[in-house]
């Protein structure tokens, strides 16, 4: 049910790897755990972001939750819509509703992120 | 019944007052103010007649659920019945006919109390002083880590680091960071507590202080205190306590003794003075000797002549309230302190403790208990999805609204999956921890049975389930 061309932090988010570009989003699970999203905070261009560490955050009526980079690297595009209308993450969380997208520095980092179905485990375990 | 807002309620040219005619000659108010002040539009303030104002809000008020009306277990919110001889001396007109900038020798009562008021705290945690000023526990904190900022700064030592647990409140790490620290989070093992390895770990010259609350938000007292107050204290950072759950700890643990260095009190909690809807609060911050210079102007000092406000106090950080901090919460708890004396603030506690374990060990065969120990004055179950047929905690905090309870605190500490932390504080009496504990577990079917009475609760209140996500997405908040 996760998608099999995509990738997955332990911390739900997505990674879907086009050469050297990484597009970033949470995953279909973690918008239901958040319930409806309210607030979104993204990044501004041309920052960086780093493996792990808090790109952002979303915010529903129940909590505020950070985002982690599954990547290092250059942001070089941020989906400015979502600011506006967060509820596209909630309709749409693995195509509109992607948040930024990082050239990718070092293409081994994704060998620490799960296929489809490791983390389809992961959230049987969380459920 | 809905009560309609006070603006539906308006009728052109209805009144709530009869003025007598003005003696004084009339003149328009374009000739007094000039065009560009005026306002253009209409007022737009409801009119209606004196009977439809008081009616209108006596019904309001015949809604809301508080302490004095239900059963409000609101677990780190500490909200305990505020007794009514708290309200009797703080509306003594010795008290509320003063004004702050009277001189000292006429307000020496007052003065008086306040320099009473930290000596009891003092001896309550162990501190050396007491600073009676900051309006609540955020500003406490606040306040706490200014002057540890101010300490190192004096001397000379770069410390930009806060260390703060995952299951700590919010308002950590949102004070660390509006003062300007970086925050570091510490895990918290399976037990729930602090993880030391990851203390250990993370302990540097860097970090100025670690942020603790005992019992922490899961209702643990953290076992290894003495062995975190040693690592926080081998690298000469401060131990802080976020005092939101002293209710489990007065006159049982002295904070001192645990190693803590500085610390705030919440005297709208643990005190027993009103809060919730925003205050007024007080968080008193207490510190040891180290810290004491850096305390706020002013402080109440007692010389020959009597009681005096000192401002020179060339190391302080300055002023941090107006005036001397919110008096008329300090004189509640003042008063709550005295009435109940050292042996009655211990059985507060006891009571509190025993409380929680009672509730605690009804419910747990019937909810998910993800730290199954005996826990302090607090405890957290969990509506993990996967046992609950979608309802999830918010569903089980609007159902209880109609068995007459006011919800416990929900989505709070993260660490633990839709939280439902329950704190069910001393003063409730077994009849009333009974008939929660029933609405639980009939809640409890309710889910096994008929689901979509618990999803599509409230049912019985005068208004049903609100959209708190439109409220969010689309605020509107005027008529």
């Amino acid at each position: 049910m996760y998608p099999k061309s995509l990738k997955y932090s332990q911390s739900h988010e997505w990674v879907k790897v086009d050469k050297d570009i990484a597009t970033v989003g949470i995953t279909d699970f973690a918008t239901k755990q958040l319930t409806d999203l309210v607030y979104v905070e993204l990044p501004s261009l041309e920052g960086r972001v780093s493996k792990g560490s808090s790109f952002g955050a979303v915010e529903s009526v129940k909590a505020v939750s950070d985002l982690c980079s599954p990547v290092s690297g250059k942001i070089i595009k941020v989906n400015e819509k979502l600011s506006m209308q967060p509820e596209i993450i909630n309709q749409d969380p693995y195509g509109e509703g992607w948040m930024i997208k990082v050239k990718i520095e070092d293409q081994t980092e994704l060998d620490t992120l799960m296929d489809s179905e490791e983390y389809e485990e992961l959230v049987k375990k969380e459920k | 019944m809905r009560e309609p807002l006070i603006f539906e309620k308006s009728r052109e040219d209805r009144r709530g007052y009869s003025l007598p005619e003005c003696d004084v000659g009339r003149k328009g108010v374009e000739k007094l103010i000039p065009g560009n002040y005026l306002r253009q539009g209409r007022l737009g303030l409801p009119q209606v007649s004196e009977p439809d104002v008081v009616r209108h809000f006596v019904r309001l008020s015949q809604q809301n659920i508080g302490i004095d009306t239900n059963f409000y277990p609101l677990g780190s919110c500490t909200m305990k019945y505020n007794p009514k001889v708290n309200e009797d001396i703080a509306q003594l007109p010795g008290f509320t006919r003063i004004h702050p900038y009277q001189p000292e020798v006429s307000v020496q009562g007052t003065l008086q109390l306040l320099h009473q008021m930290e000596i009891l705290l003092c001896e309550l945690s162990g501190m050396d002083r007491v600073s009676l000023q900051p309006a609540a526990g955020a500003h406490g904190e606040l306040t706490s880590l200014m002057m540890i900022k101010a300490y190192y700064e004096n001397k000379k030592e770069e410390r930009d680091t806060i260390l703060i647990p995952d299951s700590a409140h919010g308002t950590n790490a949102a004070s660390s960071n509006f003062c300007g620290f970086r925050i570091i989070e510490i895990k918290s093992n399976e037990s729930g507590v602090i993880d030391l390895d990851d203390l250990k770990d993370k302990m540097s010259q860097k970090v100025a202080a670690l942020m603790l609350t005992i019992p922490n938000t899961l209702g643990l007292f953290e076992p290894g205190i003495l062995q975190i107050a040693r690592i926080v204290h081998n690298k000469e950072g401060f131990l802080y306590l976020d005092g939101a759950n002293l209710n489990a700890l007065l006159g049982i643990v002295r904070p001192s003794d645990l190693g803590i260095d500085i610390m705030h009190f919440n005297l709208h909690k643990t005190f027993s003075t009103p809060h919730g809807g925003g205050g007024p609060g007080s968080g008193p911050v207490g510190v040891k000797r180290t810290l004491a210079a850096y305390l706020p102007v002013p402080t109440v000092e007692k010389n020959s002549k009597g009681y005096y406000l000192d401002y020179n106090r060339a190391r302080s950080i300055g002023k941090v309230r107006s005036f001397y901090g919110n008096i008329g919460v300090i004189i509640r708890a003042y008063c709550y302190l005295r009435s109940l004396g050292k042996e009655g603030l211990k059985k507060i506690s006891y009571n509190a403790v025993l409380n929680a374990n009672y509730l605690m060990q009804r419910l747990k065969n019937y909810f998910y208990l993800p730290y199954d120990q005996p826990c302090m004055h607090e405890f957290v179950l969990s509506g993990k999805d996967g046992e609950m047929k979608e309802v999830r905690t918010l569903d089980i905090a609007k159902r209880l609204l109609d068995f007459g309870f006011h919800p416990p605190t929900i989505y709070f500490p993260l660490i633990v999956k839709e939280a439902l932390m329950i704190e069910p504080t001393e003063t409730e009496c077994k009849e009333t921890l009974d008939a929660f504990a029933s609405a639980m577990i009939e809640i409890r079917k309710e889910i096994e049975e008929n689901p979509s009475a618990v999803k599509e609760a409230p049912h019985n209140l005068s208004i049903g389930r609100l959209d708190e996500v439109k409220a969010s997405r689309q605020l509107k908040l005027r008529w």
